[in-house]
């Protein structure tokens, strides 16, 4: 990713779980664990390793894994590839293991791209911030 | 990422159809000829962006008389410019299905 990073969007989702990291590690790390509460995956804690996840709404998202520290780290790209360039979503997510006094602190980061923002710097730049800033604005005041 | 943002996002690329869009959330409710002054495209060419508009969700038509009225629908807009938050949603679900299985996976 060369794009400055405000053109990127992040969501950070964080919860402490009464398990130890190594519990964690293996479900985010063992295909069949995965598939019980992410989705159905050909997943292998490799740096470089390219997998799919399968979406029930039938979506297939093209992974690469990009970091592995067992017990710690896991990183991976989450891209959804679209027939029209615009419409691709590019991600990375990634997820650190921290150890408490009662279990694991999960992080989960997922910083991107969104469609429309890959469709602004494709080619009408300003039109689109323009437009969304507007209807933010204007939603925020309808709400 | 389900179809529907798909929808909208193919809609609002088109620039002309996106300015018609825009003008409606600015100016509220506007029939098609004063639409057609504004835009630089024929009436026909306005009207047929109406209709795309229209079956996105992202505007509604209101006749009166002769005249039809259309108004934007903002609401449609939500999915989309709330990715984060949709997000975070998936991500928030994810982890209550990983607490389930953590659980489940205590021997």
């Amino acid at each position: 990713m060369t794009e400055p990073a405000v053109e990127t969007r992040t969501v950070v989702v964080e919860r402490e779980f009464p398990f130890p990291p190594e519990k964690l590690w293996r479900a985010l790390t063992q295909p069949h664990l995965i598939e019980e509460w992410l989705m159905k995956n050909d997943f292998d804690a490799a740096v470089g390793h390219r997998f799919n996840l399968r979406g029930e709404w039938g979506g297939v998202l093209d992974c690469e894994v990009l970091a592995v520290e067992p017990h710690k780290t896991l990183s991976y790209t989450w891209n959804h590839a679209h027939a029209d360039a615009a419409f691709n979503l590019q991600s990375v997510v990634t997820f650190t293991l921290t150890p408490t006094a009662t279990g694991t602190q999960l992080r989960m980061e997922q910083s991107g791209f969104h469609p429309e923002q890959k469709q602004a710097f494709g080619g009408a730049k300003a039109g689109w911030q323009q437009f969304f800033t507007k209807l933010e604005q204007l939603l925020a005041r309808a709400s | 990422m389900p179809n529907a943002d798909d929808v909208l996002f193919r809609t609002l690329a088109d620039p002309t159809r996106r300015a018609i869009f825009e003008r409606l959330c600015r100016d509220g409710e506007q029939t098609v000829g004063a639409l057609t002054t504004r835009a630089k495209v024929s009436q026909p060419a306005v009207s047929k962006h109406l209709g795309v508009l229209k079956r996105a969700g992202l505007v509604r038509d209101r006749h009166e008389g002769r005249q039809t009225h259309y108004s934007a629908q903002l609401s449609a807009l939500a999915p989309l410019i709330d990715w984060t938050s949709r997000m975070t949603g998936f991500w928030q679900n994810r982890f209550d299905r990983l607490e389930d299985l953590l659980r489940r996976m205590d021997q």
